[in-house]
């Protein structure tokens, strides 16, 4: 392979992928969670996947990093099949919940990905430490999880998912469980690690303000099947700050966002109406309030 | 400002907020069982309750001092034969709990068994066991200890293996951690706090095992046997004396596994007190 196709690779090239549920072959709990689906991330974008409960986000995400296999199609990262990159540790996950170990210390759960991969036990200690500072947790090293808040939490895995310095970083509503004032500020943490990292970001949300601030790509996506509605490019200067919300074209692409959501809840709507119409209405609403 | 002061004289460190924080935790207890002799005492000489019934805290203490060379001698004999069966049944325990932890088809097909043994009254077969091992041997009694503690540590080995966090699985395989490191860094410190819990009811079970067993036969410097002769002597001063023996020897494990705990676990005690 020659340079310049090395250059313009892709980090992710998702083709033709669907994933079906399918509890033991019986038909009645046969689930379409994605179709057809095909996206490419180039190095250093920040992506993010919207849409209402049940659109198969996560389930992407999942696919992305190999946690799940597709039903069909093909997954590349860094240029070679999503098992043989998890297999090369070439990602760092974040999940909803911080998934921390109670019996390590914060300095000992950020070495953890670093012990499985075999790394000397001083480069540990040193990457972990930058690491933690990269998270303003340095004060915390010592302390146990539990000792830390829900936000600081949640740092923690940050830390621990960048020790490894992967190319990529999968995100799984990481702030989803934190307050409105946290979140903000873990989006603009996260904006200045993502500066400094250079790694490239796969972001599922649920909320509209966080997915526009933070990416250079929106990916809509809407249920049943789940699929890729739209991608919208956020055009927003790439040095985003707090005054970033208050900028005209800012409301423009949340509204944009929005108005894709929205597309989804009517085509939706007008099928059947089950409880999942709630979670897509809370979307809506969450997108007036963000 | 100066009420905050004046309310927190122990929240300075030191010698000094130690000493009270271990009066504050000991205190009470103490207190409490000097009071219950103290009643206990009382009540025996007031209402003239006869010695063979209830005999007076202090004639047991009388009786202890006086016996102690043979009521050691006892205690000794009993105490190997608790230890030994706790070695025995915790280890078997903690060794077959984790071969059946990891496999599936052991854990469907052995797991109901070992619930089902859990609550048939082992005790039971103690004159049988005296039987097979020999009927002065301390190794019958030490098995009877054994099997005891075997179920409960075997069945929480397992729990604790395998009633793991969904994510962290998923956590290490992203990390495509081999299967060896998700048993020593997931699986094995999961499981300590089930199997220290098992701990914890495995050495009164030993002791009760040992003691019981030595009811239906064992040499006379045994606690079981002195206590189960002097009965029926209506000599109950010196059971009463030997029953304390049996309770140190009790308390004593206990206490054992609980520091035991605190060393090995020292995220877990401190983790119940934040919550």
């Amino acid at each position: 392979m020659t340079n310049e196709t090395t250059q313009a690779r892709p980090v992710v090239d998702i083709a033709g992928v669907s994933k079906v549920f399918d509890a033991r072959g019986q038909r009645a709990t046969r689930v379409e969670a994605l179709v057809g689906i095909d996206l490419s991330i180039a190095a250093g974008e920040f992506v993010s996947l919207i849409g209402p409960s049940g659109c198969g986000k996560s389930t992407l995400l999942r696919l992305i990093g190999d946690l799940t296999p597709p039903t069909s199609g093909t997954i590349t990262v860094n240029g070679k099949p999503a098992e043989r990159a998890r297999r090369d540790r070439d990602y760092g996950m974040v999940f909803q919940a911080p998934v921390l170990f109670d019996w390590r210390t914060v300095q000992g759960n950020v070495e953890l990905p670093l012990e499985i991969s075999g790394t000397s036990k001083a480069q540990r200690a040193e990457r972990a430490k930058e690491h933690l500072r990269l998270v303003e947790l340095s004060d915390f090293a010592g302390h146990y999880p539990w000792q830390l808040s829900g936000g600081m939490q949640q740092r923690v895995a940050i830390a621990r998912a960048l020790a490894v310095d992967p190319a990529l970083l999968l995100m799984d509503e990481p702030f989803g469980a934190l307050d409105e004032m946290t979140r903000e500020r873990m989006n603009l943490e996260l904006l200045k690690i993502w500066e400094r990292t250079e790694t490239t970001i796969v972001f599922v949300t649920h909320s509209i303000a966080e997915a526009v601030f933070l990416s250079t790509r929106v990916v809509v996506m809407s249920p049943r099947p789940g699929r890729i509605s739209s991608i919208i490019d956020i055009d927003l200067p790439r040095e985003r700050n707090v005054e970033t919300r208050e900028l005209e074209q800012y409301f423009h692409l949340v509204t944009a966002v929005r108005e894709a959501l929205r597309g989804d809840e009517r085509s939706a709507g007008s099928t059947d109406g089950d409880d999942d119409d709630l979670a897509e209405r809370r979307v809506a609403a969450e997108g007036l309030s963000g | 400002m100066t009420a905050a002061e004046v309310a927190t004289p122990a929240g300075r460190g030191g010698l000094g907020a130690g000493l009270m924080r271990g009066i504050r935790a000991w205190g009470p207890p103490t207190l409490l069982l000097v009071g219950l002799l103290a009643v206990w005492e009382i009540a025996v000489r007031s209402f003239g309750i006869k010695q063979f019934i209830l005999p007076r805290p202090l004639a047991i203490a009388e009786t202890w001092v006086t016996y102690l060379p043979e009521l050691y001698a006892a205690a000794r004999y009993t105490f190997l034969e608790i230890l030994a069966g706790l070695v025995i049944g915790a280890t078997a325990g903690i060794v077959i709990g984790m071969v059946t932890a990891r496999y599936r088809f052991m854990q469907d097909s052995l797991m109901p068994f070992a619930v089902a043994a859990s609550s048939v009254p082992i005790l039971a077969f103690a004159p049988i066991f005296n039987n097979w091992f020999g009927l002065d041997q301390q190794l019958s009694k030490a098995m009877v200890a054994a099997v005891l503690c075997f179920f409960p540590v075997m069945i929480n080995t397992v729990r604790g293996l395998t009633n793991v966090d969904a994510r962290a699985l998923e956590l290490l395989r992203s990390y495509a951690a081999s299967e060896v490191a998700v048993f020593r860094k997931l699986r094995v410190p999961n499981s300590l706090p089930y199997v220290f819990t098992a701990l914890r009811l495995a050495v009164t079970l030993a002791t009760i095992g040992a003691v019981v067993g030595e009811y239906f036969a064992a040499p006379r410097s045994s606690l079981g046997q002195y206590i189960a002769t002097y009965s029926a002597f209506l000599n109950f001063e010196r059971s009463w004396a030997a029953i304390v023996f049996a309770c140190i020897i009790g308390i004593g494990l206990y206490l054992i596994v609980a520091i035991a705990e605190r060393i090995v676990m020292p995220w877990y005690d401190r983790q119940a007190e934040w919550r």
